[in-house]
Formats: C-alpha cells, structure tokens, sequence
C-alpha cells in the first residue's frame, strides 16, 4: 500500500531526511521509533504529501504523491503531530467538515461520524467547541478525523503523545485492531509501544534508518540478547567465569551479582548465536563440574536496549569525529 | 466544485460561529452610514443618488476588507491545520477559491445590510436604479480585489495584525495611485508625460471604481478587478507551495 523509495530531505544544508525506504503492506503496522528531531515527522509529512521530498519517491496504493496527490491522498487518514484542528468548530461541526472533505454524504455520513464518535468516546463532548476541550479530547477529536473515511492507509506522528495511561492503552489498542485491514505507520518516542503495537519497527536517528526489523528481530539484535545468565550456589565467580570462559560458544563473561554464597554470572555468545547452543553448553559444564545450580535463563534483548545503542554509538561516534576536527 | 464548496461553508460558518461576524456587520453599517449622511453630505446634495454612500467605499473597504481577510491563511499556518488542509483530497487551488469565495460572500451579505439606504433613497425621491446597481457591482468587485490582496498577505506570515498592515498598505498604494489630489499632484510634477499618469492611474482602484458609479458596467473595469484577484489568488498558491517546501 505504502511505498517509499530513497527520500530525502534537507532543510538548507541539513538533511533531515537521508535516504529512507520502506514499504507497508495491508495488515501491517510499521512504527518508526527515534529521538526528537530524528525525522520522523519529516519523513510522515512527504508521505502524506504535505511536503514534497528532496529526492525519491512515495506512492500510496499505487498513486504517485507527486503526478497523482488528490488520487493518494483520498486513501490516507493523517493525524499530524500537534493533532491540529479548527478551534472555532464544534467537535461534530469539525468531524461532519472532515467527512464531507473526504467524499461522504447522507446517511453513510452520519453512520462514519457516529462510528469515529463511539471509537474515539467524543460522545460527551460532540457539541462543545474544539478551542475549549482538554488535550486528550483535541487529540481524539483529530484522531477521529483521521479516521472518519475508514482509509486504507493510516499515518499517524505520535497518537498517544499527551494521552493518559487509559487512553494511551485504549488508543493502542485501536491502532492494532486497525492494522488488521490497514496499512499503518505511526511514528513514537516510548519503546513499550513499539513491542506493543507494530509488527514492524524502524530506529531512525538524524534522519537515517538505524536498524529495521520486527520487534523480536530487533530486540535480538540487542547486546543481550541471546546471553546466558547461569546462577549457582557454593561456589566463587572467578571459578565459574573461568570455566565458561573456556567453552568454545561463549565469547566473554560477566558478574552480575555475588552475594553470600550465591554467584550470578553471565556468558555472552559468540558471533550470531544459534538457538540453546550457548544454554546447552553453559547447562552440561555445570552439570559436569556438579556446580548447586539455581537458575539459568536466556536474556530476550530489551528493545530500548537496541534503541538507546544504536543511537549511543553513534553519538559517541560524531562526538569522537568533532574532537578529531 | 463539490470540495470547493465544502471548504467555503466551513469557512463561511467559521466567520459567524463567533461574534466577531456580527460585531463587523454592525460597524460596517454604521460607518457607512456616517460617511453617507454626515461627511459625504447625502441630504445637502439634494438629488436622489447614492453618490455620498459609494464615495467611501474605497476608503472604508481599506480597513474593513483587511480585518475580515487577515485570520484567512495566517491562522491556518498558526493553528497547524494548513498541514490538515494540505493532506486533504484537494487541490490547493481548490482551498484557496474555497476560502476566498467564503470571505467574498461574507462582505456580500454585509454590501447588502445596506439595503435600507437604496429603500431610503427611493422613498425620498426618484434615483436611476440602473446606476445603484452600477454602483453595487463596482462596490462588490472593488471589495474582492482588495480581499484577494490580502488573501496573499495572510499566506505570508502566521501573524495576522502583519497581514493586515501589510494589506492596508498594498491597498492604499492602489486607491492613491488615482486619487485626484495624487493625480494632480503628478501632473504638476511631470507635466510633459501626461500618459505616465495615465499609466499609474490605470492600476487605482479609484479610476477603475468611478465609471461603476456612473452606473456604467465596462468590461475593461471588470477586467481590472478580476486581474487583481486572478493575480493575487495565483501568488497566493505559490507563497502557500514555497511554505511547505
Ligand atoms: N520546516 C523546517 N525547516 C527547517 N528545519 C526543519 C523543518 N522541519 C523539520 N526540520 C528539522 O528537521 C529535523 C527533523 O525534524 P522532525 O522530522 O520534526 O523530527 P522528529 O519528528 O523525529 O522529532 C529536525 O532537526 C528539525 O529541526
Ligand atoms: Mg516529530
């Protein structure tokens, strides 16, 4: 549905977007997860066609944003970042706007509005000023108008931003019963909703896509990921570490803990590590050495871990590149 | 045409969701009958004309159309629902007559409130209706041209007190361009190049707005203010493409 091919973005001599491709298929959900300023907003603003590109190319359903924008526009619902409205409107006023903008009338109109109204719990507030309403109903008035046509492709730069819990779950919970028949990109800075929401993620920082995978792909990609926590009773940690560092599979140790009697070590695997090799080999030395063992686990990486190096690396790295210049 | 009509009912029922509609209506009814029946001495000119309410139109326009077109693209670009607007299934074109026709109908239901002078006028005596007409037209067409200026100005900064001093200042620079005590002046200065006079005569909305008083309807004036709105409707898409790019 969503194709994006090699766009860019400068604003004067800054890049804010460098060469970012993806395509998002019907029942996907695709996040882009990254710092501020890192280009999400940019880069949803060209897909939307608010903003023509530098360079490369987007096409929705088909449609080229650029011969064909009225054409691919008509499949979008766009919720911009500061979930813009009219504030002199009524909520219902905004939301009938929305609906005939987008092609509806009679009663398939009233239905879409009565729909958006009940998804986004507008009932309370449907003939109150949007000038008027609390941050979280602003929000959801926008939300609904993103929405009203029931669009094929859903684009939305940081829905939960200004939410409470409640309404952060609910609407999360809303996006991913929608990415079931639509094609979804939404765009955030808090991790939990990536693993929580997207079957797809995209780290972008300074305008480049860091890393992109689904949620597991990227999550393994994390240090720990894959890491062998091993605990065991009776025994010192220099022994332990001494023995797995041994072993074949395992490329380093850790000590994470060492309390009366009780050592919890870590074996990182070497280069990509095949599924309970680093586990099975860490399980027989105790096994064979007869060490009290109490527990040992594989470390799922964290996605924030994933995240926070990505783009920690590479501040270190431009850090490092100023002090040589 | 369907999108360009539902972009100019919005823009319509923006103008009267709020008070400032009904507060502009008021003043504009007023001041034009204080210029009417005090300054442009309507009674003492003793003949059955609107000559005393057309003459400030010019003039009155030169505020009132700049405070009714300021808030049209400047809010937009300052509330951020330019970028809602913009992603919609519309051309920009489309928003922009959409908007502009809105404004436009909007000082037309305010042109005629003055009904009652033409009912007044009536009843006091026997006017060339044919003329009124004249005179509402031109009235009308000078209003579009000066909204349309500042449809251009309020694309060009969030701020809409610039767009107004901005538009106030345009417009000005078009009504003096003819006004008599300018010309003359010119005159005087250039006396051997009458046709640059002329020249500058030409753009004025004053040289342009007095055969419509006469009640004549010349094609070439209405061409003038047409071009004027053609014009500044046209740069209004560029200024509108170069902010999102
Ligand atoms: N209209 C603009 N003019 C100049 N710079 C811009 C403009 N819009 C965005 N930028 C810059 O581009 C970079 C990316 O911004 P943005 O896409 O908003 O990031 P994000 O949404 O990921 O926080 C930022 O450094 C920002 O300052
Ligand atoms: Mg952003």
């Amino acid at each position: 549905m969503i194709k994006v091919e090699n766009l860019v973005k400068t604003f004067g001599r800054k890049k804010a977007v460098d060469d970012v491709s993806f395509t998002v298929e019907r029942g996907e959900i695709l996040g882009f997860l990254g710092p501020n300023g890192a280009g999400k907003s940019t880069t949803m603003r060209m897909v939307t066609g608010f903003i023509p590109p530098t360079a490369g190319k987007v096409s929705v359903g088909g449609f080229d944003m650029l011969d064909n924008p009225v054409g691919a526009k008509k499949l979008i619902g766009y919720l911009p970042e500061s979930a813009p409205s009219y504030p002199d409107m009524t909520v219902l006023g905004f939301l009938k706007f929305a609906a005939e903008i987008r092609g509806l009338s009679g009663a398939e109109k009233s239905k879409a509005i009565d729909r958006v109204i009940e998804l986004c719990f507008l009932q309370n507030v449907i003939h109150q000023s949007v000038d008027t309403l609390s941050k979280g109903y602003k929000h959801r008035t926008c939300f609904a108008q993103s929405i009203v046509h029931d669009p094929d492709v859903l684009v939305m730069d940081e829905p939960t931003d200004g939410l409470d819990p409640n309404q952060k779950r609910e609407i999360r919970n809303l996006i991913r019963r929608m990415g079931e028949k639509k094609a979804i990109i939404f765009s955030t800075h808090i991790l939990e909703e990536v693993e929580a929401v997207c079957t797809r993620a995209m780290i972008i920082d300074r305008g480049k896509v860091v890393a992109n995978g689904t949620p597991a792909e990227l999550k393994a990609k994390s240090d720990l990921a894959g890491s062998v926590s091993l605990k065991v009773k009776g025994i010192g940690a220099s022994v332990v570490r001494g023995k797995l560092d041994a072993l074949n599979e395992v490329s380093k140790t850790t000590t994470v803990e060492e309390t009366d009697g009780k050592v919890w070590v870590r074996a990182f695997p070497k280069d990509a590590p095949k599924n309970g090799e680093v586990s099975e080999a860490v399980a027989r030395t105790a096994a064979a050495e007869k060490w009290d063992v109490v527990e040992v686990f594989t470390e799922q990486g964290r996605l924030d871990e994933v995240f926070w190096n990505i783009t920690l690396s590479d501040t270190d790295q431009s850090e490092l590149s100023k002090q040589k210049a | 045409m369907g999108n360009i009509t539902t972009i100019a009912k919005r823009e319509l029922s923006a103008y009267f969701a709020s008070p400032v509609a009904y507060v502009f209506i008021v003043i504009f009814l007023l001041l034009t009958g204080f210029f009417t029946f005090m300054v442009g001495g309507f009674f003492e000119r003793n003949e059955a004309s609107l000559t005393a309410f057309f003459l400030w139109h010019p003039w009155l326009y030169l505020f009132l159309v700049p405070a009714v077109g300021m808030r049209l693209w400047s809010e937009e670009r300052r509330q951020g629902t330019l970028e809602l607007l913009m992603t919609m299934p519309i051309t920009p074109w489309q928003a922009i007559v959409g908007k502009f026709v809105a404004s436009w109908v909007f000082l037309g239901i305010a042109l005629v409130l003055t009904f009652p002078i033409v009912m007044t006028v009536n009843y006091l005596g026997d006017p060339d209706n044919g003329i009124i007409v004249g005179g509402y037209v031109g009235s009308f067409m000078m209003a579009g041209a000066y909204l349309a200026i500042t449809c251009l100005t309020s694309a060009i900064t969030r701020n809409q007190v610039i767009a107004f001093i901005i538009s106030v200042v345009v417009c000005l620079v078009l009504i003096l361009a003819g006004w008599p005590p300018v010309t003359n002046f010119m005159t005087q200065m250039f006396p051997d190049t009458p046709s640059l006079v002329g020249f500058v005569a030409s753009f004025s909305v004053m040289t342009h707005f007095e055969d419509f008083q006469r009640g004549v309807i010349d094609s070439r004036h209405l061409i003038f203010f047409l071009s004027v709105m053609g014009f500044s409707l046209f740069s209004t898409a560029v200024v509108l493409k170069s902010i999102r790019s």
